[in-house]
């Protein structure tokens, strides 16, 4: 292994930490409860956005039928706690399972088709589970099923009066999303998916067994979508179809990334961070939803940002900025 | 279900697939013409509706007359986006397949959004046209009069841009460019100049079906969004490109939506399309005329 891309993962490990550390304390001093609500969003939303990168960005497979995990991970708690008593940490777990079972099940004829063919059967697909969603009457059908809440406990993993609890489970699961992308990215997987991503044909001659590195890459991704849709659930304390899983949850999983950086490390948290608030504020400020602002400026900065920064925003914070700013013998060591 | 039920709503069917055919073929035309699959495809339609929807209430021009101005103005429209987005889009030197699906993306929202800014959410519908609500009984089948004449105006919207593609200089350049953009430059043809054309003729096509639905459809910010995946799923199931394939793609849907519609609830009668497209793509990855 070189020296400087070591150097580097050495280097990322540590802004992590000390990022992850600084935004622990942040609610300590931002008690406004509007605010402590949007940075929970923002964290939940980089760490989707950060699963959904393994898939689409290190391994090139492109999905825009995420929502189907973030659901399946909301109802598969919900529906387990409020049937069963079920507690709603096993039912993350077990959320997270079936995800994953179920991406490498639809992964397996899938990952046949290549381009707009298969981002086409992502988007079908995920649409198929809204529609039985829709009419299971079981799990609530379209009416959805409400959380019953009984008061602080984090047992149960609800908190009627607080956000703090919220914010830390996003902020440790943001950690372990982006931990996950970290350690992946120099595994045997992380250069198999990005061989995969760049040429498969190429990756298959050298030996890289395709098909399962992609299949690989779907479980780990739902996985991690799942447990942060299951989150979700606790967080809202009410689902309903179309509210975990519309195509708006694919598109929003897939934004962070795109505009702070696909296939990168550091992106996904980037366009969140820049994003969610953003979108968060037009919202709030500019007009209510209905009235159109808040979509306007939304796709216009798609679109903005799309066209004049196609590798995403992380290239602003290029890695020789950064190791200016750690290690002055960096420069060099990343060249 | 009794046999005449059953040829009623195939019948009934077969219309609205030839209408998803004229509604997905210039997603087709695009594609084919420069490997881009324009994700505001739906917005397109959309905007359509709602011109033909105020030039009915304002003017009190019938549908049926102002779809060739509709069409012409979506025209203009479908030429400015490739000059103004498009054309920076597949210029993109990093992650050029993404790059196009997000710009496109981001447009269908601002459209979206410009629409409830200006319209309102409210749902809108042309009431009193001339063919609106009437049906007309073939040899003992009632069928819908709009649909019939959007089944009509399909097929002829489908024999003229056979005849143009092979008729015509232009039809001649797009084919050269969809064959070879490189070479096209080479005798003189401005690519740029067919490619703006080509959004103009894909945005025009799918202009003429709005003003068609907008005759029996409610018209909503968010229409487009419905009609677009299954534009998407016509497109794909006939093979990206192929402008047969969307016409064959289109009937296919439109017979498969109305079968599912006898067979399960109403509000799962998507899921026969999705399902026939992922059956279609698993057994032939390049959709049904699609080359490889």
């Amino acid at each position: 292994m070189d020296t400087a891309f070591a150097e580097r993962r050495r280097r990322d490990l540590i802004v992590a930490f000390v990022l992850a550390a600084v935004a622990a304390t942040v609610p300590l001093f931002v008690k406004d409860s509007y605010l402590q609500n949007m940075m929970v969003l923002t964290l939940m939303w980089g760490a989707l956005s950060q699963s959904w990168n393994i898939l689409s960005g290190y391994c090139g497979q492109i999905s825009l039928g995420h929502a189907l995990y973030f659901g399946l991970g909301a109802y598969t708690t919900t529906l387990l706690f409020t049937k069963f008593g079920v507690l709603p940490w096993f039912g993350m777990l077990g959320g997270g399972v079936i995800s994953a079972l179920i991406a490498m099940a639809l992964g397996y004829p899938c990952f046949r088709l290549r381009g707009h063919y298969f981002v086409i059967a992502t988007i079908v697909i995920a649409e198929i589970g809204l529609l039985l969603f829709h009419n299971w009457d079981w799990a609530g059908a379209a009416m959805g099923i409400e959380i019953p809440v009984r008061g602080d406990s984090w047992l149960k993993f609800q908190f009627p009066r607080s956000k703090l609890p919220y914010f830390y489970f996003a902020l440790a699961l943001a950690c372990v999303a982006w931990f996950v992308t970290w350690w992946l990215e120099d595994s045997k997987w992380g250069y198999w998916w990005r061989a995969v991503k760049d040429n498969p044909e190429a990756a298959e001659s050298l030996g890289v067994v395709v098909f399962n590195s992609k299949m690989g890459a779907a479980a780990v991704s739902a996985f991690l979508v799942a447990v942060g849709g299951s989150f979700y659930a606790q967080f809202v304390s009410y689902i309903d179809p179309e509210s975990v899983m519309g195509f708006q949850f694919s598109l929003l999983m897939a934004l962070p990334a795109v505009l702070g950086g696909i296939g990168t490390l550091w992106g996904p948290m980037l366009g969140a961070v820049i994003l969610i608030p953003l979108t968060e504020l037009t919202r709030s400020y500019v007009g209510g939803s209905g009235k159109g602002i808040d979509l306007i400026v939304y796709g216009g900065l798609i679109i903005a940002i799309s066209l004049a920064r196609p590798q995403g925003l992380i290239g602003l914070f290029s890695v020789k900025n950064f190791t200016g700013l750690f290690s002055p013998k960096g420069k060099e060591a990343v060249r | 279900m009794t046999a005449e039920a059953i040829i009623q709503s195939l019948a009934s069917g077969l219309l609205m697939g030839l209408l998803y055919g004229l509604i997905a073929v210039g997603l087709a035309l695009i594609f084919g013409l420069m490997d881009v699959v324009n994700f505001a495809h739906g917005e397109f339609l959309m905007i359509a509706m709602y011109a033909t929807f105020f030039l009915f209430v304002f003017f009190a021009i019938d549908p049926l007359l102002s779809a060739p101005l509709v069409a012409a103005a979506l025209f203009v429209f479908g030429a400015v986006v490739y000059l103004l987005i498009v054309r920076f889009a597949v210029r993109a030197k990093a992650n050029a397949g993404m790059v196009q699906i997000f710009s496109t993306f981001g447009l269908a929202i601002v459209m979206r959004g410009l629409t409830q800014y200006f319209f309102t959410p409210d749902y809108r519908s042309v009431t009193h046209s001339w063919l609106g609500g009437k049906t007309v009984s073939v040899a003992g089948i009632f069928l819908p009069v709009p649909q019939l004449v959007g089944a009509l105006v399909a097929i002829a919207a489908f024999g003229g841009l056979y005849l143009f593609i092979n008729r015509t200089d232009f039809g001649r350049a797009l084919e050269a460019t969809r064959e070879d953009a490189g070479a096209v430059a080479l005798v003189g043809i401005d690519k740029n100049k067919v490619f703006a054309l080509g959004w103009g003729l894909g945005a025009a096509l799918v202009g003429l079906a709005g003003a068609i639905m907008a005759i029996f459809f409610y018209i909503y910010p968010d229409v487009g969004a419905s009609f677009a995946l299954i534009a998407y799923v016509t497109v794909a199931l006939g093979g990206f490109g192929s402008v047969f394939g969307a016409f064959a793609g289109g009937i296919i849907v439109g017979l498969v939506e109305a079968t599912t519609a006898m067979l399960l609830p109403p509000s799962l009668k998507a899921v026969g399309i999705y399902a026939v497209y992922l059956l279609v793509v698993f057994v032939r990855p390049r959709g049904l005329f699609g080359s490889m």
